[in-house]
């Protein structure tokens, strides 16, 4: 079971104010999935790449060949542009509105130096 | 006359036939929502003034003689996890309780540019984490076939509006099974496109590698409708990609292969399942179809795959409910760090806790390699098992989920009991391909009510049984290669058409 301490630090880390009761809660239950999930080291996964675009290549190319399209048509690639604001001023307005707090356009948060 | 249950043609003609008024609709679906939703509660928003609105402008494009869109005048429900411009988008969270969306998704756009009319926003599991539309922080949805059984989730509130025809049609969103797992449960049809084939600006992010958006729909004819208007490769959602046709291909029922994944049939299915997917299977036989048993052989591994990836997703994405740019703020606070960890701590409910618990615990340092990095690359054993199966075949039969509907309260104090629902799902997702669940079968009241008179039978069972008539559905899932939604229509319109 991993210890109270963890938890809290966990905790900490994801920025999550729990309870007393909360932190023991989670003790038993982060503990069960954890073991649920040790099941993933009997796979052999020496050689294996990791999966992060499920759709990416190659899948994507043999989808390609299959269908027999131009490349460019199912190519998945970082899109730029340049650093220039595109939005016009009143969405910034709608969004400051969604604030808890601003000042002079600004969002206001809490002092960070004690 | 709006007659009781239509699909998007049947109302499309309707309104070009000018048997009824775009007006007219819209209203027929507000009332029958002020009338249905206090049982069901599929509904967290009902935007009457847009609906209307938008009603009336199709009116007076009719009216004008203009050709209308398919889509125009039809009401449809959104998942309260999809923007709509000046309307609160919850996403079933407290935290996000009196957000109000800045912009339309890309998704809402395009319905809008075809002038569907959106009736308001549906009931999900707070941020889509869920099984069963239980972890709203507002209310639990009941499911419209046995108001006593959850409707399945995350996407619970729209499949029971559909279902209830509290709309015509609706949208919902998918990370492990939340378009047909609901779709599933509640007897309508569910459609989970390729991964990237449906712009998600606008959705709120939950885990940005298996998050999809799709259509929950009455018919698979009305579930095409609504993926050709949504999809799209779109600049704003650098993962969208444009679908391309299937070059060549034309429905031949006896040239289709179909795969049974042997994996999805073992110990812990429900035997009343496992008889109506065999039957369906066979249905499939019978009219040609080569079947065959093929195997996944990683199928196992999927699910414990997701329970990493899924939380330590949705870790991350949720770092941007702070307490200062939008959300929920907690009061009486000393500092900034107190104001993260109230507003969260406050903001956020159970099972949101739990996922960011385990996420920042598996991408913690020291952990990364262990869980996260490990469960990516099993996740490209589970999808390469995928790719070497549909070298032989076109597409997979199997059930959406191992149980049929549960009771609400059954499996929320579990939360590894209520991830085993997903266990036929969520490699759809891993791997990025598309898939739906079709209602193919019910499973006669007599069966349960049998098991229910050995345990406590509760009034309101019985009167749900009598008002419903108590038949459970039990949906199909076929799974298709990527970005072959349209075989995998096809195919469902075969089962729906016999």
């Amino acid at each position: 079971m991993i210890s109270k301490e963890e938890v809290q630090h966990i905790a900490k880390l994801a920025r999550l104010g729990l309870t007393e009761k909360e932190v023991k809660k989670f003790q038993k239950e982060l503990s069960s999935i954890l073991d649920y999930i040790e099941k993933l080291k009997e796979v052999d996964i020496s050689k294996i790449e990791p999966t992060s675009h499920s759709i990416a290549e190659p899948s994507l190319l043999e989808a390609r060949q299959e269908m027999k399209t131009k490349p460019s048509v199912i190519k998945v690639e970082n899109v730029m542009r340049d650093d220039e604001s595109e939005k016009p001023k009143s969405e910034s307005k709608k969004l400051l509105e969604l604030a808890p707090e601003t000042k002079d356009g600004y969002l206001k948060t809490k002092s960070i130096l004690k | 006359m709006v007659s009781k249950n239509l699909t998007i043609k049947e109302a499309h003609q309707g309104l070009i036939k000018k048997e009824f008024s775009a007006v007219e609709l819209c209203k027929f679906y507000l009332e029958r929502i002020g009338e249905k939703d206090k049982t069901i509660q599929a509904f967290l928003t009902v935007s009457q003034d847009l609906a209307l609105s938008q009603a009336k402008k199709v009116d007076e494009m009719i009216l004008a003689g203009k050709k209308i869109p398919l889509l125009a005048g039809i009401p449809a429900a959104i998942k309260d996890n999809i923007l709509v411009e000046d309307v609160k988008c919850t996403a079933g969270s407290k935290i996000l309780e009196n957000y109000l969306a800045p912009y339309d998704a890309t998704v809402i756009k395009k319905l809008k540019d075809q002038k569907a009319v959106i009736l308001g926003k549906t009931n999900l599991d707070e941020f889509a984490m869920g099984s069963s539309t239980e972890n709203s922080a507002f209310f639990p949805t009941k499911n419209p076939l046995d108001l006593t059984r959850v409707p399945g989730g995350s996407s619970g509130g729209s499949a029971a509006a559909v279902a209830a025809n509290e709309c015509i049609f609706a949208l919902g969103s998918d990370t492990g099974g939340s378009i047909r797992l609901p779709a599933s449960f509640c007897g309508v049809v569910g459609l989970k496109p390729t991964y990237g084939a449906v712009s998600r600006y606008g959705l709120i992010a939950f885990a940005s590698s298996l998050d999809q958006i799709g259509p929950i729909t009455k018919t698979v004819e009305d579930c095409k409708i609504v993926f050709d208007a949504i999809k799209g490769k779109d600049s704003l959602d650098s993962t969208s990609v444009e679908t391309p046709k299937i070059k060549n291909w034309k429905l031949k029922i006896e040239d289709l292969r179909i795969g049974i994944p042997k994996e999805y049939f073992v110990k812990g299915i429900d035997p009343e399942v496992e008889k109506i997917i065999k039957k369906a299977i066979k249905k499939y036989e019978e009219m040609g179809m080569i079947v065959e048993e093929v195997s996944l052989p990683h199928t196992e591994y999927a699910l414990p795959v997701y329970y990493i990836i899924n939380p330590s997703e949705a870790s991350a994405n949720l770092a941007r409910y702070d307490g200062i740019k939008y959300g929920y703020s907690a009061k009486k606070t000393r500092d900034l760090m107190e104001v993260y960890l109230k507003s969260r701590g406050e903001g956020f409910g159970q099972e949101v806790r739990r996922r960011i618990m385990l996420g920042t615990y598996a991408l913690s340092a020291g952990y990364y390699e262990a869980y996260y990095l490990r469960a990516q690359k099993v996740r490209t054993l589970v999808k390469n098992d995928f790719e070497k199966v549909f070298k032989k075949v076109d597409a997979l039969l199997t059930p959406v989920s191992p149980f049929l509907p549960f009771k609400i309260g059954e499996r929320i104090e579990d939360p590894l009991s209520m991830y085993l629902v997903d266990v036929y799902t969520v490699s759809v997702n891993l791997v990025g391909l598309p898939a739906l669940s079709i209602p193919c079968g019910k499973v006669a009241s007599h069966h349960f009510k049998e098991k229910l008179s050995k345990q406590n039978r509760t009034k309101e069972t019985k009167n749900s049984e009598m008002q419903n008539g108590g038949e459970l559905s039990v949906g199909l899932q076929i799974i298709g290669k990527p970005f072959e939604e349209e075989k995998i229509l096809k195919i469902a319109q075969i089962m729906q058409k016999n």
